[in-house]
């Protein structure tokens, strides 16, 4: 594994493009485009203000950097760097803004959730769409970018919009059966929607492309229900995470549980194999200390090492119980996510923040879990392989694959507290971000197959 | 005999008189009053009882003591004492009849006496007995009074208890109920109320849009350099109504799309899984007694006449390419064909297994016995069978190894032989090797010698040659040609050895005449052949003789 220097970055705003030639890192109100493989700056492109937002379009040829304060979002071009656009949604305001799939156009959310404004590149058409709904993941486009559903709300219903996006015609609208709707997505295969309720209630509606509803589940009442969602890269399970620290795993036949995954606190099976991850002071070799230390030396000297130990069944990890009186509470499954070739799903309950566990699909059983020394902060998968990354907070990132899993130290001077992670889409690379800096970790086809 | 009445009598030595004073009163006897003194007094009986009988009959008053007791007798059955002729003379006969009698009166009253004391303590004891046990089953039963009455005082407070725990259960779950109701009118209230909040917030939102839309802000605008080309380099085209009808042509291609992919997996599984049915079925009717296949045709004919015209293919549907179709009756079929396999299967397994439960509990049934004896003899076969192999298999082995034994000894003893022949071949071929040496450096030795005379005499002529120069010649010539045959051979000899040099090492010269002789003698070419490929041989076999 080797290390690249550190950069400035800020917001954590550090994006691959889908090409996987460039990357995007934000300083304030600076972007700057770098090569991948050298992490050279290529360009330089100066905002109005500090940016909240980048995303890059489909094409890799243009991102855009949304400024919410501001209310404005500018659209830099990589062929051309005197290309300039800026779209101004004055005193609408800006909430959040994304690029279209086909990469023309740019669906900004203006403040209150009034309206979505579609602004085109190629010309000079504005579109508006009313009543979107104010939720976090009111719209989902299919994979083959062909599709867009966008939840709306009106009269106190939930209503679901299907429009196609090479020319934004509005192919169906529909309403659903829930309170207040939270959240959607499309399968990957784009033939179906999944719709979820509040957490307050734990339903789950499944829409055909054609806005014919398949099958609704619910698994219990009363208590609080759905708080992740995860389909699977085939299109064949879809797996809901719950606040009562179950994932339930439905099948693309039937739209039935198949089964259900618990998180308790004491791990019993002696077929699981569950990772420690346990400090090891540095060894320290007197005499080749010098006076005064080198930088390096004492940070060296300073940074606990850390290794895996398979822990003996069973084990029992450590467990929260959060203050019962305040909303949206720290339980139940807050990440979900499944490996790229569908064989492996991993969970994290935030009851046990400091655990993941990974399942084997293929069996629907527990593999392996991982016991962190700190909480989990983020977990991604390898774009290609069953590679999981892990980040806690320090300056340690983890991998796990089935062959095995290692802790490695980024080494870096000072406080390197890795907050969050993105891998390369060749999964051979990946930038791992803290909260003023980014590094970029190469990894090596023979390590951590 | 008497009352005994309680008088103080006088002194026994004033006993005489008395007996006057006393017959008067003719129902007391002295007899009584001085047993009564015996009785009262402390002496010792023994000595009372003599004195008592000395008491009552003394010299003087033996009539009337005789005439007494004759009276007391006969009063309780007794013969008279007094002779029948005579009155006043004693019978002695009857007296001592009646003394026994009385004695053996005396006996059995004793006896009877003790036995009635005996039985008096034993119905004492008893009655102790009896008291105890009496006393002991009323302490019982007054405890036992106790227990039920505190036994019945513990079940009213436990069905108190009881109660008072349904009471509770009871509270709790109207509780529970109360608390599902207010929670489900909350719920509605609270909808209700978000409801109204959200109607409200919409009409800010569409007052706000009102005046968003109205300013007609001139900030609200997209500025751009140039416009950027589409991605698949088209010009937008108008949105019509074929363009929508376009769209939703797509949208249900797509939709088709992925409907169809997931019918061709799921037609691969029931491919799959038709298989697996079809060999299980195979299997299941293996394994079936080879009775029952009809019942397979009658499943089909079963179905009714709706198949009539199925049922030509029935035949057909049972063979191998049943699950190119994939209709329902088909399915049905399948699936009833297989019930009925595995439910004869289930039924032929519970019979032996009965049969071996039965065998195991020795019943008697003809047919079962049979079969089990049939089993043990065929089991028993078996295994003598297992055996005769068992020992041919040893007995092969056995010999197959000694076969291999002989065969290894001969072929040792072919090449012991070999061995013998080439040692003897290569000891012949020394000698001969050895006796061509000798002859040769005998022969050499006769050539060095002529040589040394020829030099002589050629020295010699050569010195003496100017006179007789053809002398010489003619000397040499003849010398040449008129010397022994010895020297004519040497010469031929000479010639044969075209390249031999009186200085030639001897080896050399040995390994020339061994060229050479192969000409003449067929000997050496056996050794030639011999000593190329049998030095190997002859190494071992050197080796061999060095080993042994």
């Amino acid at each position: 594994m080797n290390f690249s220097e550190v950069f400035k970055l800020s917001s954590l705003l550090c994006k691959f493009s889908p090409d996987g030639r460039y990357l995007a890192s934000c300083v304030q109100y600076r972007l700057i485009v770098r090569d991948v493989n050298n992490l050279q700056i290529l360009q330089l492109y100066t905002c109005l203000d500090q940016i909240q937002y980048i995303e890059w379009s489909s094409d890799s040829l243009f991102i855009l950097c949304a400024m919410y304060k501001r209310g404005i979002v500018q659209v830099w071009s990589l062929e051309q760097p005197d290309w300039h656009c800026k779209i101004d949604e004055g005193s609408a305001g800006l909430v959040a803004s994304c690029w279209s799939p086909d990469g023309r156009h740019i669906l900004n959310t203006t403040e209150f959730y009034l309206r979505i404004t579609v602004w085109s590149l190629c010309t000079k058409s504005v579109s508006y769409i009313k009543y979107p709904k104010a939720c976090q993941h009111g719209i989902a486009f299919t994979k083959d970018g062909r599709y867009m559903a966008l939840a709306e709300r009106r009269d106190c219903k939930d209503f679901i919009s299907l429009f196609v996006c090479s020319d934004w015609q509005l192919l169906r609208h529909f309403d659903t059966e829930t309170q207040d709707l939270s959240g959607i997505e499309w399968a990957p295969n784009g033939c179906v929607l999944a719709v979820w309720d509040t957490c307050l209630e734990y339903k789950i509606l499944l829409y055909s492309l054609d806005g014919r509803l398949l099958s609704t589940y619910s698994a219990y009442e009363w208590s609080l229900g759905i708080k992740s969602v995860a389909w699977s890269p085939s299109s064949q399970f879809l797996a809901i995470g719950s606040y009562d620290e179950k994932v339930r795993i439905l099948n693309h036949v039937t739209w039935k549980k198949i089964t259900e995954f618990e998180h308790p606190a004491t791990i019993a099976n002696p077929k699981i194999i569950v990772y420690k991850e346990m400090e090891k002071s540095p060894r320290v070799e007197t005499e080749s200390l010098a006076f005064p230390p080198a930088r390096a030396q004492a940070s060296a000297l300073f940074s606990t090492q850390s290794k895996y130990d398979i822990s003996q069944v069973p084990v029992s990890l450590q467990y929260i119980k959060p203050v019962a009186d305040r909303a949206n509470p720290r339980i139940g499954i807050g990440m979900l996510a499944f490996s790229p070739d569908n064989c492996f799903l991993a969970t994290k309950n935030d009851n046990i923040p400091n655990a993941i566990w990974i399942w084997d699909v293929q069996k629907l059983k527990l593999f392996v879990v991982l016991e962190q020394l700190y909480a989990v902060q983020l977990f991604q998968w390898d774009p290609r392989q069953p590679r999981l990354a892990i980040c806690t907070g320090n300056s340690k990132v983890y991998l796990w694959s089935p062959a095995g899993c290692v802790s490695v130290q980024v080494p870096m001077e000072g406080d390197f507290q890795v907050l969050s992670l993105c891998w390369h889409s060749s999964g051979d690379s990946m930038a791992l971000l803290t909260k003023d800096n980014f590094c970029m970790c190469y990894l090596e086809r023979e390590e951590v197959k | 005999m008497g009352d005994w009445k309680t008088i103080t009598v006088p002194a026994l030595s004033s006993a005489s008189k008395i007996p006057y004073q006393n017959t008067s009163e003719k129902k007391m006897s002295p007899s009584s009053l001085n047993m009564q003194q015996v009785l009262r007094s402390p002496l010792p009986l023994s000595k009372s009882m003599h004195s008592f009988f000395s008491a009552f009959c003394t010299e003087e008053n033996v009539e009337q003591s005789i005439s007494y007791l004759n009276r007391e007798l006969t009063t309780l059955g007794f013969p008279s004492l007094y002779s029948e002729c005579k009155d006043k003379e004693l019978n002695v006969v009857s007296v001592l009849n009646c003394m026994n009698e009385l004695l053996v009166l005396q006996r059995k009253n004793l006896r009877a006496q003790e036995e009635v004391e005996i039985q008096h303590l034993k119905l004492g004891s008893d009655m102790d007995h009896l008291q105890n046990c009496y006393a002991k089953v009323k302490e019982q039963l007054e405890t036992s009074r106790r227990e039920i009455v505190g036994l019945q005082e513990r079940d009213r407070q436990q069905q108190c208890k009881n109660r008072n725990l349904h009471q509770l259960l009871k509270n709790e779950k109207d509780e529970v109920q109360k608390l599902q109701n207010i929670i489900a009118s909350r719920a509605t209230q609270y909808n209700h109320d978000m409801k109204r909040k959200e109607r409200e917030y919409n009409k800010l939102k569409e007052r706000l849009h009102q005046l968003v839309m109205n300013k007609k802000d001139k900030k609200i605008a997209m500025d751009v350099l140039n416009y950027v080309g589409r991605v698949d380099g088209k010009r937008g085209a108008w949105r019509t109504g074929k363009t929508e009808a376009r769209n939703e042509e797509e949208m249900y291609k797509v939709l088709l799309g992925g409907y169809e992919q997931r019918q061709k997996q799921l037609l691969v599984e029931n491919a799959e899984l038709k298989k697996v049915l079809q060999q299980m079925k195979k299997e299941m009717i293996s394994l079936l007694p080879p009775q029952k296949q009809k019942p397979k045709e009658r499943a089909e004919d079963g179905i009714g006449p709706v198949l009539s015209d199925m049922e030509e293919d029935a035949v057909e549907l049972n063979k191998e390419n049943m699950w190119e179709l994939s209709c329902e009756t088909v399915r049905e079929q399948l699936t009833n064909s297989i019930r009925k396999q595995w439910r004869m299967l289930k039924n032929h397994v519970e019979k032996l297994d009965n049969q071996v439960s039965r065998a195991h509990s020795g019943a008697l049934n003809g047919s079962d016995v049979i079969s089990r004896e049939d089993h043990e003899l065929e089991t028993e076969k078996l295994e003598l069978e297992i055996q005769q192999c068992k020992e041919m298999i040893k007995t092969q082995q056995q010999l197959l190894q000694d076969c291999y034994l002989l065969e290894e000894r001969e072929r040792l003893q072919e090449e012991w032989k070999l061995f013998r022949e080439q040692k003897k071949n290569f000891e012949r071929e020394r000698r001969s090797f050895t006796e061509a040496a000798i002859r040769l450096g005998l022969e050499r030795k006769a050539f060095e010698e002529d040589r040394g005379a020829w030099l002589k005499q050629q020295f010699l002529s050569m010195t003496s040659d100017h006179k007789n120069s053809e002398h010489v010649k003619s000397q040499s010539a003849y010398s040449g040609s008129s010397d022994p045959d010895n020297q004519l051979m040497n010469f031929r000899s000479r010639q044969k050895k075209p390249h031999c040099l009186p200085s030639v090492p001897p080896s050399e010269e040995l390994c020339q005449t061994i060229q050479h002789i192969p000409h003449n003698s067929n000997l050496s070419v056996v050794l030639n052949k011999t000593t190329e490929d049998s030095k190997p041989k002859q190494w071992k076999g050197l080796n061999k003789a060095e080993t042994e």
